[in-house]
């Protein structure tokens, strides 16, 4: 049985990465992610990495552009106004076809907003976020433990999709303690890069662009990149799933939400109701089909978020208009209570609620 | 016979997407006669900026990643941290390293990483179609300072490599031009100084090369280095204004 460490979750994320072969780290200061820079700044020197406070988020994703195209495993973390400043890189970096980690601890917004817990950044994240025709793979961690085990799988979608991957979190999941396992990586290294520049010696010239200009080039170019995106959204969807057959009503929800909703879940069923849940862990590729199927067989669904309602879209299009869809949202850093669920339960199971 | 010129191994047989007459040409050459000198195509990674320098990847036969406008010495920084044995450059024109990608090039520069940085001044945005460059001269008429480049309105000339030799972590800044032969030896003699100074790892190194553009400018070729001489050099003076003689330097 492995030890259990005591771990704050954005060090548990810098344990994942390190754990998953991340040897460069590129970033720029912003609440609530620094513990991530600050504990890589210390630890990637020992062990051979290299870590730059960059000028700027720019200049940092632009780093991590430029050690990815080289070959490494690299990282970077933000938060939302730095991730708005990094999506012309990370739109390269789709375009180009380049792995790396990037993290959002998010804060409120839109502008500079505070440093709460939020859940405001979904759509900057799932939509690609930066110009173009592109999706980041984006990873949304429930618990400190997933912060570390999350790390260790975005890398490797990231190298297996040859496409920026994303952790999706918040200030809760990244200022909170809990018990971690710290397994060891698996058999799973990290794969050869033989697209990767590092002089051509004994070989061809190559070389990394975005810039396609003949008739129908780009067009190939897109549609390849939609092949990855199709192929993610078959094989690599992650999602928990609670009582998805029984239910009265199913609940949709990520990240810290949906510890809440566990909490409201349990309450629920005190008093004899049945509340099932289904908790995306990738956020793209959207689980799509198991909440069209529960949905279909349960026909109530809830779905809770701390914004103003931005995955309900994801839900609303996976589901028939004929379902019982409702939300419940609180943004700018307030956080639902459990009580609060429990009361948006009971209105989803009245037929006065819609 | 004995062969006394040839195409360096360093660039690509084929046809070049510069307007003829243009210099980029000059300019392409002469990175690829120092990488060549020092038998170091192999290990050369190229970073190109947006504009007429993004088809680096076309014309040299070595590694090479477009970066984002601006952003080339970032990306460059990146790709050396990795490879700090590699060669690492960029090829950057006035739009790119002078105006939006000012922040990179700066910090780059005072973290002293062992690229060199290729500079192409020629006063003007060359692929979007002549509109005003942070090096437009006073007076100056582009596409955006239709009236000429008036400083109460538009700000004035910026001289970059007279701004990074204030930098400790730059290692050789200079100005060369390329508007007759005799100026294109001295140029030659500076791109290769600033190889031979990255391969020594002694800091960032810096070549601004004045270069006509002009189709912009809307004259013909020879009018267009007559330009260079007679109103760019007295703005942007040609000269050495950083040579680090030891590789420790603080």
């Amino acid at each position: 049985m492995a030890e259990k460490t005591l771990l704050k979750g954005n060090i548990a994320l810098a344990q994942g990465a390190i754990a998953a072969g991340c040897r460069y780290y590129f970033g720029y200061p912003i609440t609530p992610q620094n513990d991530i820079p600050e504990y890589l700044s210390a630890e990637l020197p020992k062990i051979g990495g290299t870590f730059i406070q960059a000028e700027s988020e720019l200049a940092s994703i632009n780093m991590v552009m430029g050690a990815s195209a080289a070959g490494a495993r690299v990282m970077t973390s933000s938060s939302g106004p730095g991730i708005s400043l990094m999506q012309e890189g990370m739109s390269y970096m789709a375009g180009s076809e380049l792995p790396a980690l990037v993290v959002n601890v998010m804060r409120v917004g839109p502008g500079l907003g505070g440093i709460a817990p939020t859940q405001g950044d979904y759509f900057q994240a799932t939509r690609g976020g930066g110009h173009g025709d592109y999706f980041n793979i984006v990873l949304a961690p429930a618990s400190v433990q997933e912060m570390f085990g999350l790390a260790i799988k975005a890398f490797d979608l990231s190298d297996k999709y040859r496409n920026p991957a994303m952790i999706l979190c918040d200030a809760v999941l990244g200022q909170m303690k809990e018990p971690v396992i710290l397994e060891e990586r698996g058999a799973e290294a990290p794969p050869a890069r033989p697209w990767a520049l590092t002089g051509a010696k004994g070989r061809k010239p190559q070389f990394l662009k975005t810039l396609y200009l003949s008739d129908g080039e780009q067009e190939a170019h897109n549609l390849e990149l939609k092949g990855k995106y199709d192929l993610l959204r078959k094989e690599d969807v992650l999602f928990e799933g609670k009582g998805l057959d029984d239910s009265e009503v199913v609940i949709v929800a990520f990240g810290t939400v949906s510890r809440i909703v566990k909490t409201a879940i349990q309450m629920a069923g005190d008093e004899g109701i049945r509340v099932g849940l289904i908790r995306p862990i990738t956020l793209f590729p959207f689980p799509a089909e198991v909440v069209r199927r529960t949905a279909k067989k349960i026909r109530r669904v809830l779905v809770v978020e701390m914004n103003t309602g931005q995955m309900v879209e994801d839900v609303r299009l996976s589901i028939e208009d004929k379902v019982k869809l409702r939300f419940y949202g609180r943004p700018g850093g307030g956080i639902p209570t459990p009580e609060d669920v429990l009361r948006e339960i009971k209105v989803t199971l009245d037929e006065k609620g819609f | 016979m004995k062969k006394v010129f040839s195409r360096p191994k360093s660039l690509v047989d084929c046809q070049t997407h510069f307007c003829p007459g243009c210099t980029h040409g000059t300019a392409h050459r002469l990175v690829a006669d120092a990488i060549d000198h020092f038998g170091v195509r192999e290990k050369t990674i190229g970073v190109s900026g947006v504009g007429c320098a993004v088809f680096m990847y076309d014309y040299f036969a070595f590694d090479a990643i477009e970066a984002p406008h601006g952003r080339a010495p970032a990306v460059a920084t990146g790709i050396k941290r990795v490879h700090p044995d590699k060669i690492v450059f960029t090829y950057q024109g006035d739009g790119d390293l002078a105006s939006i990608g000012t922040s990179e090039i700066i910090h780059t520069a005072n973290r002293g990483e062992s690229i060199t940085v290729i500079f192409i001044n020629n006063t003007v945005y060359g692929m979007t179609g002549g509109q005003m460059a942070p090096t437009t001269l006073l007076g100056q008429k582009t596409t955006t300072t239709p009236y000429g480049r008036n400083f109460r309105n538009d700000g004035y000339p910026i001289r970059m490599a007279e701004m990074l030799a204030t930098l400790e972590g730059v290692a050789y800044s200079t100005r060369v031009s390329m508007h007759n032969a005799k100026e294109v030896l001295k140029a030659k003699k500076a791109v290769r100084k600033a190889f031979e100074m990255q391969i020594a790892d002694m800091g960032l190194t810096f070549v601004e090369l004045l270069s006509a553009c002009h189709t912009n400018w809307r004259v013909k070729p020879l009018e267009g280095q007559k330009r260079v001489e007679e109103e760019m050099i007295p703005y942007f003076t040609l000269g050495v204004f950083k040579e680090r003689k030891e590789k420790d330097f603080l």
